[in-house]
């Protein structure tokens, strides 16, 4: 079971293998247990099952904005408000229609990526930071829907969703739903994967690299960013809609600019244009704010004086950590994973 | 009818400070193609500190003025310095989130600062209202539109006239002939950056003069984009027309559509124009049309 030193890939099959040896399916299968095992040790502690909740969730998420932002190069800053669209949907779709929690998470997910197509409409003639604006644009009208379309939404008191049921089986509480999120967000990762090694993840990295040639040898550029943003949409959809039925009652807030920018962060940081960067991003950057809420805890124990500003040290420290990641690991946690990983392939004869 | 004129002057106020604030903006791009979301973070150090000054330290208001541009000028050039340098050659997207960075950094730094309370600027402006025929018109708005105005004019000559203005627009045309001539890139970045947080800071004085400073302030950053990008994110003329058609755009919804949408119209008809004039016109309304060649 010893790493491979080298690349010793023969065929094409071989180098676009998700298993690329026995020992990372050993490493990845191994990973899948104590994702498993984790609730059962930490069966006791609500907050950490909360937090490892809301990091599976913006995984999905996060994995969504980066086919979009990473793969396909079409920077969004609308992201959070299509997770609202999705929350909002599934919450509609389970108490006014009754649908069953599978039907709604679907039905949710397309929903959202209509929207998110429709939104996708002016990156045919959008480029770059002028399609950025247009997205936040989107940001912005649909958090004016959310507050405003009273009758579906509940404006600004916010609408109760019931919890997760399948077959009986109610998904409430943070222990159940761990393993109902655990299991999407394999199941996101695995076709994620898959996409991006497909005919139209090629299309989108083709149109990332240089648009115009792509549309040179023959990919219909408007018709593949569509497609982008419809299954980036589509994945914050289900992201929203299981966030949904896991926090039981959504407002607008949770669906706000910052949430977008901050899963902008999530792919950035984690690096872009890669699915396994999008999760250590979406890991970072959840547990950030976690983290700094813990220190600022303790330390608030000690100076009581500066419980009042410790939400405005947080801030500080948010921006400080995503300006110094930049500056110094430009190409985002994925890239240093993989010098790590590298360098440890010829230990110690590195050279 | 004269309250729908009194909402339209208030309008060209706000477009006044929004052209200002967007001007700021546009220099950013159109030097170092970065474009800044932290711009409504300088605006709110400015208005905080000139604030400062004058309650405080009860420095007159004009020497407050002054050296808070001074300040917001240092500022920028050490922004440029630390974060905005090393940054030079990666991809627009990690700059962007980067300035998100800063954003935030700044808005918690002015927080630990200044608390989160509003705070008001004494009276500095005469506060009795001029009366045009029925219309009256609060003096801080003439003098607000006065400055706007007044800087608009100022940069106008700048860029026109004086030595660093001219090594800026050849920048922004073409750095690498620009470098050739012997201009210094980074210092023409250094001197955008000093210059926008210097525009910011009179947009946060003036602001903070008509409604207050609190923290709500580095919200008019996220309102810039529409004026910016309507004009055209390259074009100073276009920036300046985007802003007053977004002031007057918000005055004009806040009339005839808050009835109907029960308020809050105001934050989202700019976007909605924005699209619509993005759809038609993708590199806004004077921007410049990049060709791209293989």
């Amino acid at each position: 079971m010893a790493i491979k030193c080298g690349v010793f890939k023969t065929t094409y099959e071989g180098d676009e293998a998700i298993w690329q040896t026995k020992v990372s399916r050993f490493w990845i299968a191994l990973l899948i247990v104590a994702l498993i095992a984790f609730p059962f040790i930490f069966q006791g502690s609500r907050y950490l099952l909360y937090v490892a909740n809301s990091v599976l969730i913006a995984v999905i998420a996060a994995i969504g904005l980066n086919i979009l932002t990473g793969f396909t190069g079409q920077i969004s800053l609308g992201h959070g408000a299509f997770m609202g669209v999705g929350a909002y949907a599934s919450g509609y779709f389970m108490t006014h229609l009754g649908m069953p929690f599978i039907a709604c998470v679907v039905a949710a997910g397309c929903v959202t990526a209509m929207v998110g197509m429709i939104f996708g409409i002016p990156s045919l003639r959008l480029k770059g930071l002028y399609l950025a604006i247009a997205t936040l644009a989107a940001q912005v009208i649909l958090e004016f829907v959310f507050v405003r379309w009273r009758n579906v939404t509940g404006g600004s008191q916010g609408m109760l969703v019931p919890p997760a049921n399948i077959g009986g089986f109610s998904f409430n509480g943070d222990f159940k739903f761990y393993f109902l999120a655990l299991a999407f967000t394999i199941l996101a990762v695995m076709i994620a994967k898959n996409i991006v090694r497909t005919k139209p993840g090629r299309a989108f990295m083709a149109i990332r690299d240089r648009y115009i040639s792509a549309e040179i040898i023959g990919v219909p550029l408007f018709q593949y960013k569509l497609i982008s943003f419809g299954i980036s949409s589509f994945y914050a959809g289900v992201a929203g809609s299981l966030w949904a039925h896991y926090i039981g009652i959504i407002t607008p807030e949770h669906f706000n600019v910052m949430v977008s920018i901050q899963y902008l962060s999530m792919v950035i940081i984690g690096g872009l244009g890669s699915i396994y960067g999008s999760i250590m991003g979406a890991v970072f950057m959840t547990l950030l704010p976690e983290g700094l809420r813990l220190a600022s805890g303790l330390f608030s124990k000690q100076y009581p004086v500066l419980v009042n500003i410790f939400g405005a040290i947080r801030e500080s420290v948010f921006g400080l950590v995503i300006i110094l990641f930049l500056i110094f690991e430009p190409d985002g946690l994925a890239a240093r994973w993989k010098t790590i990983k590298n360098y440890w392939k010829l230990w110690p004869f590195s050279y | 009818m004269e309250s729908v004129m009194q909402s339209l002057i208030s309008g060209i106020v706000v477009g006044s400070i929004y052209a200002l604030i967007a001007l700021g903006f546009v220099l950013i791009y159109k030097s170092t193609a970065v474009i800044n979301f932290a711009q409504g973070e300088l605006l709110m150090f400015g208005a905080y500190l000139c604030l400062t000054l004058v309650v405080a330290f009860k420095i007159p208001f004009w020497v407050a003025f002054f050296t808070t541009l001074l300040a917001a000028a240092l500022l920028g050039f050490l922004l440029e310095r630390l974060f905005l340098r090393p940054m030079i050659g990666e991809p627009a997207i990690s700059i962007i989130m980067l300035t998100i960075g800063l954003a935030s950094l700044l808005q918690g730094m002015i927080h630990v600062t200044w608390g989160s309370e509003t705070m008001v600027y004494p009276v500095i402006f005469p506060t009795e209202p001029l009366r045009f025929g029925g219309i009256v018109v609060s003096q801080v708005y003439l003098y607000s539109v006065f400055f706007a105005v007044l800087c608009l004019v100022l940069f106008n000559l700048f860029f026109r006239y004086s030595s660093s203005g001219i090594a800026m627009r050849a920048v922004a045309n073409d750095q690498q002939a620009a470098q050739s001539m012997g201009i210094s890139i980074k210092k023409i970045f250094a001197i955008a950056w000093a210059i926008a947080a210097v525009v910011a800071a009179v947009g946060g004085i003036l602001i903070g003069n008509i409604n207050g400073v609190n923290t709500s302030l580095s919200g008019f950053g996220l309102k810039v984009f529409p004026a910016v990008i309507l004009g055209g994110l390259d074009s100073i003329p276009g920036a300046i027309l985007g802003g007053f058609i977004i002031g007057l755009l918000e005055a004009l919804s806040g009339i005839y559509l808050d009835p109907i949408f029960e308020g809050g119209s105001k934050e989202v008809v700019p976007f909605v124009v924005l699209v619509v004039v993005l759809m038609i016109k993708p590199y806004g309304l004077f921007g410049t049309e990049e060709i791209e060649k293989i």
